[in-house]
């Protein structure tokens, strides 16, 4: 039995039987990774000791499902999110010899959930990309197409679920961040609704757009770890006052979409590729096939979101990042005096496109641009909320591809910036608005590349959204729990 | 002022609120704990952390905008001031901005002429930066222990006109945040801390000049010492033909002057905006309402309740009035039944030398309002003579003892049989027919000599007033022989 291929409740399952235990998971994983990620660079840092010890403390956790869902499965966590004892980089020089002295929130709960943390994924720095390329420890390469990226900013994290290096990851989106590179790579990725999970000890690129969520093979999987990551944190001011929040019965019991509204702003994806137009269509045709009405929508403001969020997400970056100044932590190039200190470790710990934001935020919240630049895309960001509520009067679910491309080559758009950011196009809407979005496998290119779309739902209508994913997935599960083949 | 001209100044101090903890984490707030001791990776800024606002330093700045008339506003938003500096570990301050917490409200001084409204900008909450350490070797250590202290900052407008003024206010607000109990209002310790806006102008004169910002004033002294020297300094400028620069000048004590830190050019851009990790401040009504109804009574009404309902002097209610826990243990005595003037003198003039001496708060004597009470009652009831009452207060106020008991001790009592001290008076008389001489010449100063002759020989046990009264009588009577 080739354990790598199985996702998180399929482990689960065997590990509760006793027809496996979590150290043999945990080896026949780090031999897969040992195997492989030489050529994916997907871990910026394999916890092996760490992980062979939490399998053997899971051992005494495995039949108490209730308090320990995830007791012997081993989890990737993209390496944005803080984890106690174990470096964390946010993909930066600036923090690459980071130990943080406490946990994200997202990754508490999956330690007290009896996961065991296998280690941290490469990203794009900070969290600024759309191709893994803006990482300083080297770019990810998507498992399906070596010459490929794997989307970012999680690309690592796509590209080891869909590698089979790990049954499931944590990503974080915020402007497609885990859609993106889920899509590129062929598998689940969830952006719950902001405010669901906890930001705490999430490394913060825009904290108004900044969503913690699963990347998985499949849709139960992406339920199982949304359910142990959700619900109030009070570390964080942001976080909704719900519970955790529990859809497995929702995905389990799923069939039909009878009755469903599902609204399509079909002006808005012009842009799209025709091979990635096709597949969108197929899945149209599919939730039609299964009981939905598909209607299509008017969402004008959409075609500004882009130009809203490269307004928002570098203002809120310009400042989030202030605090890596080589005074306290992070890496520290001294100078002749404080000014120059500064600029020398800032100005070799951060990477081209971490500046270019840094920029392009500091230059924006600026006295006398403020009005035109901050505040005004506020307003617009207002206008695509409105519009998701006027279709959400109305409909139950939008959907859209996720991207107007699959994966693109590595090099072919890091020299073009802007052609980098509209690659976001079809993503940023949800994270502007708040709604949850999840992105699905529908299918793959010729040159057999994944293609994938998105759901979005309702402010904290993870169930929707989770309802049609499953019934989806049903209908077309030879797109699900694929493993590449390298 | 030299040439006939006016200052013009308004200030922004700021308020080191005395919670238990920091603004946005648990960490404790105290002064002087070993450096970087209070702190967790919320108040260093390390990755990933984010802030929760400390609930009880909102209630407090509440507390302090309705104590100082101002509007608050239900719904205010914290935002990001952006500037690099080492003591600044997030390379941000969470403060407020467009929306603060309170608007509008007033503070009135005393001042020569009378009293003067000054009036209030806004006020909001923020938090504190830590503090930067520079060492023999040159060397620049941060201490991060006061990084998230709670702060409110109050600005004024510039409605005061001199540094006496200045001074006063910062006083006054010292004051009402005392009474509150919202703060110590330590100036040494930078609790309370100041910066000003100074400019001068022609009196008479419509337009207002050109204003410097004068920073570093940590104590009451200094604020009046760097505003005169600034306000000379810009007269100076004028009286000379020249222009003062808008700039941002420090206050150096060691020479009692004011020079340039940067210029209007130099001034930060402080990238303002809504913190993203906080949500907007909404605080219901009711809840604002019952801290209005719950406010103590502040130093000014209270002062006016003792001139006005007490009929003390206006000099007595503002003594007693000038910190809380006199005017309250003042207020004790005089429920248990002794005269508000005569509890004022005792308590202005016994209790706070005691206190004075012993360099306690009073919170801390050992002397309870009520046995103050039951001693001034044993004066007036003539058990005990003003001399022996303050002895007997001594004792008390250190061992916190009854002074029934300590007079006991001391075998204090007051002479109250009548005719034993007649016979004493006589006594004292007939053995010194010279004195009773010079008395019947006219020289009345004589009758102390006699009041002491009769207390010596009672040991002190007789009411000196009383011996007095006795004395004249029984001379009076030598006068008709």
């Amino acid at each position: 039995m080739d354990l790598y291929r199985l996702g998180a409740w399929q482990l689960r399952e065997l590990l509760k039987k006793r027809e496996v235990s979590p150290l043999e998971v945990v080896k026949a994983l780090l031999q897969r990774i040992k195997e492989k990620d030489g050529r994916i660079n997907a871990f910026l840092t394999v916890d092996e000791e760490g992980a062979l010890e939490q399998a053997r403390r899971s051992e005494a956790l495995i039949q108490d499902v209730e308090q320990y869902p995830l007791a012997g499965v081993p989890v990737g966590i993209k390496d944005v999110l803080v984890t106690w004892g174990l470096r964390t980089t946010a993909g930066s020089r600036m923090l690459e010899n980071f130990v943080p002295p406490y946990d994200a929130t997202a990754v508490k709960r999956l330690k007290e959930a009896g996961a065991i943390i296998i280690g941290k994924l490469n990203m794009d720095e900070f969290a600024m990309g759309s191709s893994n390329e803006n990482s300083a420890f080297g770019p990810v390469h998507n498992p399906y197409d070596l010459q490929r990226v794997p989307g970012g900013s999680s690309g690592g994290s796509a590209a080891a679920v869909a590698a089979g290096l790990v049954p499931v990851a944590l990503g974080s989106d915020t402007g497609g961040s885990i859609r993106q590179p889920a899509a590129f790579c062929g598998i689940v990725g969830l952006k719950p609704t902001y405010g669901r999970v906890s930001r705490f000890g999430l490394i913060a690129f825009a904290s108004s757009l900044d969503q913690v969520g699963p990347m998985t093979r499949n849709v139960r999987d992406a339920a199982l770890l949304y359910r142990v990551i959700s619900g109030h944190d009070p570390a964080d001011s942001t976080s909704a006052q719900l519970p955790p929040h529990d859809v497995l019965d929702v995905v389990e019991n799923s069939q039909s979409l009878k009755g469903l509204k599902i609204a399509v702003p079909w002006k808005e994806l012009e842009g799209a590729d025709e091979i990635v137009k096709d597949r969108f269509e197929r899945v149209v045709e599919t939730l039609r096939s299964l009981g939905a009405e598909v209607g299509e929508v008017e969402m004008p403001s959409f075609r500004y979101a882009v130009a809203v969020y490269y307004i928002i997400a570098p203002s809120e970056a310009s400042s989030n990042l202030a605090r890596y100044d080589g005074v306290k932590y992070g890496l520290r190039i001294e100078g002749e005096d404080l000014v120059d200190t500064y600029f020398k470790t800032r100005g070799r710990g951060f990477g081209r496109e971490v500046k270019r934001r840094i920029m392009l935020g500091t230059y924006a919240l600026s006295a006398g641009y403020y009005d035109a630049y901050y505040l005004k895309a506020q307003r617009v960001r207002t206008l695509i909320k409105q519009d998701f509520e006027n279709v959400f009067a109305e409909h139950d679910l939008v959907i859209m591809p996720t991207s107007p491309t699959p994966a693109f080559k590595i090099g072919e758009k890091i020299q073009d910036p802007l052609t980098m950011y509209l690659n976001d196009i079809f993503t940023i809407p949800a994270n502007l608005a708040g709604v949850p979005a999840i992105s699905l496998p529908c299918g793959f290119s010729p040159e057999g590349l994944p293609v994938g779309f998105q759901f979005m739902g309702p402010l904290f209508k993870e169930d929707v959204l989770f309802a049609a994913a499953a019934a989806y997935e049903k209908a077309r599960g030879e797109y699900f729990n694929r493993v590449a083949e390298i | 002022m030299k040439g006939d001209y006016e200052a013009v100044i308004g200030l922004e101090i700021h308020v080191q609120m005395s919670t238990r903890t920091k603004m946005f984490c648990s960490c404790p707030v105290e002064f002087g704990a070993p450096p970087n001791q209070n702190t967790c990776p919320v108040c260093t800024g390390m990755p990933g952390v984010l802030p929760v606002i400390n609930a009880r330093a909102v209630e407090y700045a509440v507390k302090a905008a309705l104590a100082l008339g101002a509007k608050v506003n239900l719904k205010s938003v914290m935002a990001r001031k952006n500037y690099f500096y080492p003591d600044l570990p997030k390379g941000y301050q969470i403060s407020q901005y467009e929306l603060p917490l309170a608007e509008g409200g007033q503070v009135v001084i005393e001042t020569e002429n009378g009293e003067k409204v000054i009036r209030l900008v806004r006020l909001h909450i923020e938090e504190d930066a830590g503090k930067l350490i520079h060492d023999e070797k040159g060397e620049s250590l941060v201490d991060l222990n006061r990084a998230g202290t709670p702060l409110m900052e109050i600005v004024t407008m510039p409605d005061l006109s001199s540094p006496q003024e200045a001074s006063a206010f910062m006083r006054e607000v010292r004051k009402i945040m005392r009474y509150l109990g919202i703060s110590e209002g330590d100036m040494e310790k930078g609790h309370l801390r100041c910066d000003a806006n100074v400019s001068v102008r022609r009196r008479g004169e419509a337009q207002l000049g050109t204003k410097t910002e004068v920073k570093n004033m940590n104590s009451f002294r200094f604020v009046e010492k760097a505003l005169e020297y600034e306000i000379r300094r810009q007269v100076q400028i004028l009286e000379e033909g020249g222009e003062v620069v808008q700039e941002t000048r420090l206050f150096d004590p060691s020479t009692g002057t004011t020079r340039s830190m940067r210029s209007k050019e130099e001034a930060h851009d402080y990238r303002y905006f809504p913190d993203p990790d906080l949500i907007p401040l909404v605080l219901d009504k009711n809840w604002v309402d019952r801290i209005e109804e719950n406010l103590p009574e502040l130093p000014r009404a209270k002062k006016e309740r003792y001139i006005k309902e007490l009929n003390l002097p206006p000099y007595d209610a503002g003594v007693l009035t000038e910190t809380k826990e006199i005017a309250e243990f003042f207020e004790k005595v005089v429920a248990e039944g002794v005269s508000p003037k005569k509890a004022s003198n005792w308590v202005m003039v016994e209790v706070m030398r005691i206190i004075k001496e012993k360099e306690l708060n009073i919170r801390h004597l050992a002397l309870s309002p009520s046995s103050l009470a039951k001693l001034i009652r044993m004066v007036e009831e003539g058990k005990l003579t003003g001399n022996m009452a303050k002895d007997v207060l001594d004792v008390c106020a250190s061992t916190g003892k009854d002074p029934e008991e300590v007079a006991q001790e001391k075998g204090y009592e007051v002479l109250s049989d009548e005719g034993e001290l007649e016979s004493v008076v006589r006594k004292i008389v007939d053995e010194h027919p010279d004195e009773v001489q010079k008395y019947l010449s006219g020289k009345d100063k004589i009758i102390g000599w006699f009041v002491g002759q009769v207390m010596r020989e009672l040991k002190g046990k007789a009411d000196p007033r009383k011996a007095g009264e006795l004395v004249r009588r029984i001379l009076n009577e030598k006068k008709g022989s």
